[in-house]
């Protein structure tokens, strides 16, 4: 293919809009989104792709819509999402991605702060919040939408076909109107910006240039060789960075597959029925997916359990050694061999994984256990250490260096330093420029020679691997000075499938407490096979068997830490299970689902200080948001147990798995 | 916010003074009421008050020794299950009444059979003529599953669902008829607040987007209140109310009835 010169060709590929006009004429018949409509999945080529973007684009310029102005898009993964982000940057426009399960005053801060005036909803019950926020802030004038189910009495709003009406008309006229707007684009432009969720105070507007996507699509496909034809499918939040770059960034510039699930309810049929090559999962979801095995192989024959415990014993010792092309004795191969026929293959066609080349997990630190479970399998999984600011990408595991401590090597490009107290620092061509409307919280996080703090602590090892401990502002240290990092110790218990959710207190105290949210679908099928009865979550979690049940795990966690010097200390003296599954609708976790510590330490600060009290009980009452929007009240005692230290020097045990 | 403020001109189906009775126990008394086109009435009354048979009268089940029902403008004295269903009745059960061990596909399938018209050999043979019709009705049933959102059961048994949506499943398949008259008996029971506001949600849905006339019998008063039209109040086979949800709220023998005042 024949684009000019070797610089004009780099000027011309340099936004995604351009990266569209590219994709039209060189591969037009390509694939570029698939969805399922009716039970049946539809591809879309890319041919396809740039004329309805290209309509909407005009259809928006109709309606008003001018360089630099803010798109609101907010919904589920939906290919015409996806392309209204494409529609506005043709125009100059930035597109703002809303987490679609947003409470409206969520969503009111972002839209106000962004100061759109346009916006897309997928659904009704997205209209309803914008109509909703359009009466506080008046500044949004323009809100239509995709799906027009329940929308026949909202006369006064457009929907995206008849949008894209406007824009054949217009285009009738003016054939070239969008070409002309796509080529005033430059890299150096916002392309996007994406509410980071944050842990504390209100979520902050990153603005990210064409530069630092592209340039992140492409060192993190050259870092594992992904290539255009390679499937995904995109079901994380949009808004979420990682979405941004899988499902849109590397879509345009690599050319990846972007596959949109039914419904979020049908992501494992889906999966399967797409079998992607390239993967992404957040810890939690890979647990899940583990709980779910769990509890299904509980389900399973005699021979089949026994099969599966055989196999996968081996598969903990030979699978990863095998993927990162180790040596391994022949009967050790021949054996995984035949686990391979009778366990892991159709394991990993049920899980969707068969095809899988390469898969990511990133967001929150993984247990060891969760993620040797997809090596073994012979799943190529490796960990991804990146941020909002930083365009996703800082380090990746390479093949062949997959250590479940660490979180891998810099990509290209990426400097890393540790800063004196600890916390990691980068600097690479994916950084952010700043918060939007935010100079002081972008002057906290950018230095002036454009070093980013990442909030956490971590160190380089020797083997030039990054290893994260903890978020550098929740590592403190008890009383007598031990050392106190409560994510490592969390995330140690919720490895084990009937732990949803741990909080660890301990920083300034005497000893380290803990707070567990049982998960309701393990534990209620741990409890029915056990005849043990409960009307609801609180009566479940309340059952003292349960208490047994937990208390036995975290005995097991409390040997894992008398094992470590540094950590014996810092050993779970006093625990209690919430009541209540911690909700990011009532602000306990973010958006992306991470624990809130102070908030939860300031909601259930009567159980904090009956765990630092002595005493065997606790009363509770707090406020719940309902799925709705509606508020309650859930209240009850909780009991409290003590747990003796496992004293250092034992020999630990590991979990038989 | 009660009820909704609309009007339906048109009347749909009209029962004049029905009386049925099981050997020597009134079922129902002189019942007379009317469902508009494309409203939602709702029938309720406490336990035995006659509600379920009152259903079973409207979809032919049940035959009144008195007393007759226009339907369509169409007067008769009695109407078989198959005819009702022919002409545009449909009904779920207070009890579920699926096939437990076919797919949520398959059961919403059921609920087609009556529009198929080719024959058994064709289908058997799944070719020309049946297998159109067969993809024809495929696409209606995927356009219900997903106005039902129940995308993520299509090929799961139905025995193995939870209970909510198994409610789901049979409304869909009284949906797959495309009827004109829905009648749900307790579409409601035995679910958690979550599932019914989902499943009032689907109702007024069917009702908007279809037009699809409804009568449901519920006993939880918060939605009957806020969903339905109308409101007819049974009481020992005896109609004691009739009227909107405020009304109803007002009237003197229905708090009695609901009380247990006066009996």
């Amino acid at each position: 293919m024949t684009t000019g010169t070797a610089d004009t060709a780099t000027e011309a590929r340099d936004t995604f809009p351009k990266l569209l006009a590219e994709h039209a004429r060189a591969d037009a018949a390509r694939p570029a989104y698939r969805e399922k409509i009716y039970g049946i999945w539809q591809t879309y080529d890319w041919g396809h792709v740039a004329r309805q973007i290209g309509l909407l684009a005009a259809g928006l310029a109709d309606l008003g819509f001018r360089r630099g102005d803010r798109l609101i898009v907010v919904g589920d993964n939906r290919p015409r999402l996806y392309w209204s982000m494409c529609a506005a940057q043709s125009l100059g426009g930035v597109p703002v991605p809303v987490y679609q399960d947003s409470v409206t005053e969520e969503l009111a801060y972002v839209v106000e702060h962004a100061g759109a005036r346009f916006a897309l909803a997928e659904n009704q019950e997205q209209v309803d919040k914008l109509l909703a926020i359009q009466k506080k802030v008046p500044s949004l004038s323009v809100i239509f939408y995709d799906d027009p189910r329940g929308m026949r009495h909202y006369d006064q709003l457009q929907s995206y076909a008849e949008v894209q009406e406007r824009g054949a008309k217009l285009l009738a006229t003016a054939p070239d109107m969008i070409a002309t707007e796509v080529v005033k684009g430059r890299g150096s432009d916002d392309a996007i910006m994406l509410y980071t969720s944050g842990t504390t105070g209100r979520p902050k507007g990153a603005l990210l240039s064409y530069d630092n996507l592209i340039w992140a699509a492409r060192a993190g496909a050259e870092f594992d060789g992904l290539r255009a034809g390679d499937e995904l499918l995109s079901y994380l939040p949009m808004a979420w960075v990682g979405d941004h770059i899988f499902s849109y960034a590397q879509c345009y510039a690599v050319g990846l597959v972007v596959n949109c699930p039914e419904s979020a309810a049908t992501v494992m049929s889906d999966l399967r029925e797409i079998g992607p090559t390239y993967y992404f999962a957040p810890p939690r979801v890979l647990e899940n997916l583990i709980t779910q095995v769990a509890i299904r192989m509980e389900d399973a024959g005699f021979l089949k359990r026994r099969m599966f415990q055989y196999f996968m014993t081996l598969a903990r010792r030979v699978g990863p050694l095998l993927l990162d092309g180790r040596p391994v004795p022949l009967v050790d191969r021949l054996l995984y061999a035949v686990g391979n026929a009778l366990i892991y293959g159709p394991l990993k066609n049920t899980l969707g994984m068969s095809r899988v080349r390469v898969a990511y997990t990133a967001g929150e630190a993984v247990g060891p256990e969760i993620f040797n479970f997809f090596r073994a399998l012979g799943v190529n999984m490796k960990q991804l250490y990146g941020q909002t600011e930083a365009s996703v990408f800082l380090t990746i595991h390479p093949n062949g260096e997959v250590f479940p401590d660490t979180v891998g090597k810099p990509v290209s490009k990426v400097e890393l330093r540790i800063a004196d107290s600890g916390e990691v620092l980068y600097r690479s061509p994916g950084v952010f420029r700043e918060y939007y409307k935010n100079p002081e919280a972008t002057n906290d996080t950018k230095t002036a020679d454009g070093w980013v703090h990442t909030g956490d602590a971590g160190y380089l090892d020797d083997r030039g691997h990054l290893r994260i401990i903890d978020r550098a502002k929740d590592v403190g240290k008890l009383k007598d000075g031990t050392l106190f990092a409560p994510k490592f110790i969390e995330n140690k218990l919720k490895f084990y499938p009937h732990v949803n959710e741990a909080v660890a207190f301990g920083d300034g105290r005497d000893f380290v407490t803990l707070f567990v949210n049982i998960d309701m679908v393990a534990v209620g099928d741990w409890a029915e096979r056990r005849n043990l009865s409960y009307a609801s979550y609180q009566e479940l979690a309340g059952r003292s068997e349960v208490y047994d049940l937990i208390q036995g795990e975290i005995e097991q966690v409390n040997r894992d830490l008398a094992a470590d010097p540094r950590m014996a200390g810092a050993q779970i003296r006093r625990f209690l299970v919430l009541h209540k599954a911690l909700e990011a609708d009532d602000g306990e976790l973010t958006r992306t689902n991470k624990v809130r510590r102070g908030f939860i330490h300031e909601r259930y600060k009567p159980l904090v200080d009956a765990l630092y009290g002595g005493a065997k009980s606790a009363h509770i009452k707090v406020d719940v948001t309902f799925e709705d929007g509606r508020k309650g009240t859930i209240e009850g005692d909780v009991q409290i147990r003590d747990l003796a230290p496992d004293v250092a020097g034992r020999p630990a045990l590991k979990k038989a798995s | 916010m009660v009820g909704r403020l609309r009007s339906f001109p048109d009347v749909l189906l009209s029962v004049e003074n029905i009386s049925l009775s099981f050997g020597g126990v009134n079922a129902l008394t002189d019942i007379s009421f009317d469902i508009a086109k494309g409203e939602v009435r709702a029938i309720i009354g406490p336990n035995g008050a006659g509600k379920s048979s009152m259903l079973n009268c409207i979809n032919g089940f049940y035959h009144p020794q008195h007393g007759a029902i226009t339907y369509k403008g169409v007067r008769r004295d009695q109407m078989k299950p198959h005819e009702a269903a022919e002409q545009g009745i449909a009904r779920t059960f207070q009890n579920i009444a699926l096939f437990r061990g076919m797919s949520t596909l398959d059961n919403i399938m059921t609920g087609r059979n009556l529009r198929m018209k080719t024959g058994l050999l064709w289908q058997a043979l799944h070719i020309g003529p049946a297998r159109r019709e067969e993809i024809e009705h495929r696409k209606a049933v995927e356009r219900i599953i997903e106005f039902l959102e129940i995308q993520h059961i299509r090929k799961a048994p139905v025995g193995t669902l939870p209970y909510g949506l198994q409610k789901r499943v049979e409304l869909g398949r009284a949906l797959a008829a495309g009827p004109e008259l829905l009648l749900l008996d307790e579409p409601m029971a035995g679910m958690n607040i979550e599932e019914k506001q989902d499943m009032c949600r689907f109702i007024l849905d069917v009702n908007d987007e279809f037009g699809t006339t409804i009568c449901l019998i519920e006993h939880d008063m918060s939605v009957v209140m806020d969903i339905s039209d109308r409101v007819v109040v049974l009481d020992y086979g005896r109609k004691i109310g009739d009227g909107t949800p405020d009304e109803i709220k007002k009237n003197e023998a229905v708090i009695a009835a609901y009380l247990g005042v006066g009996h």
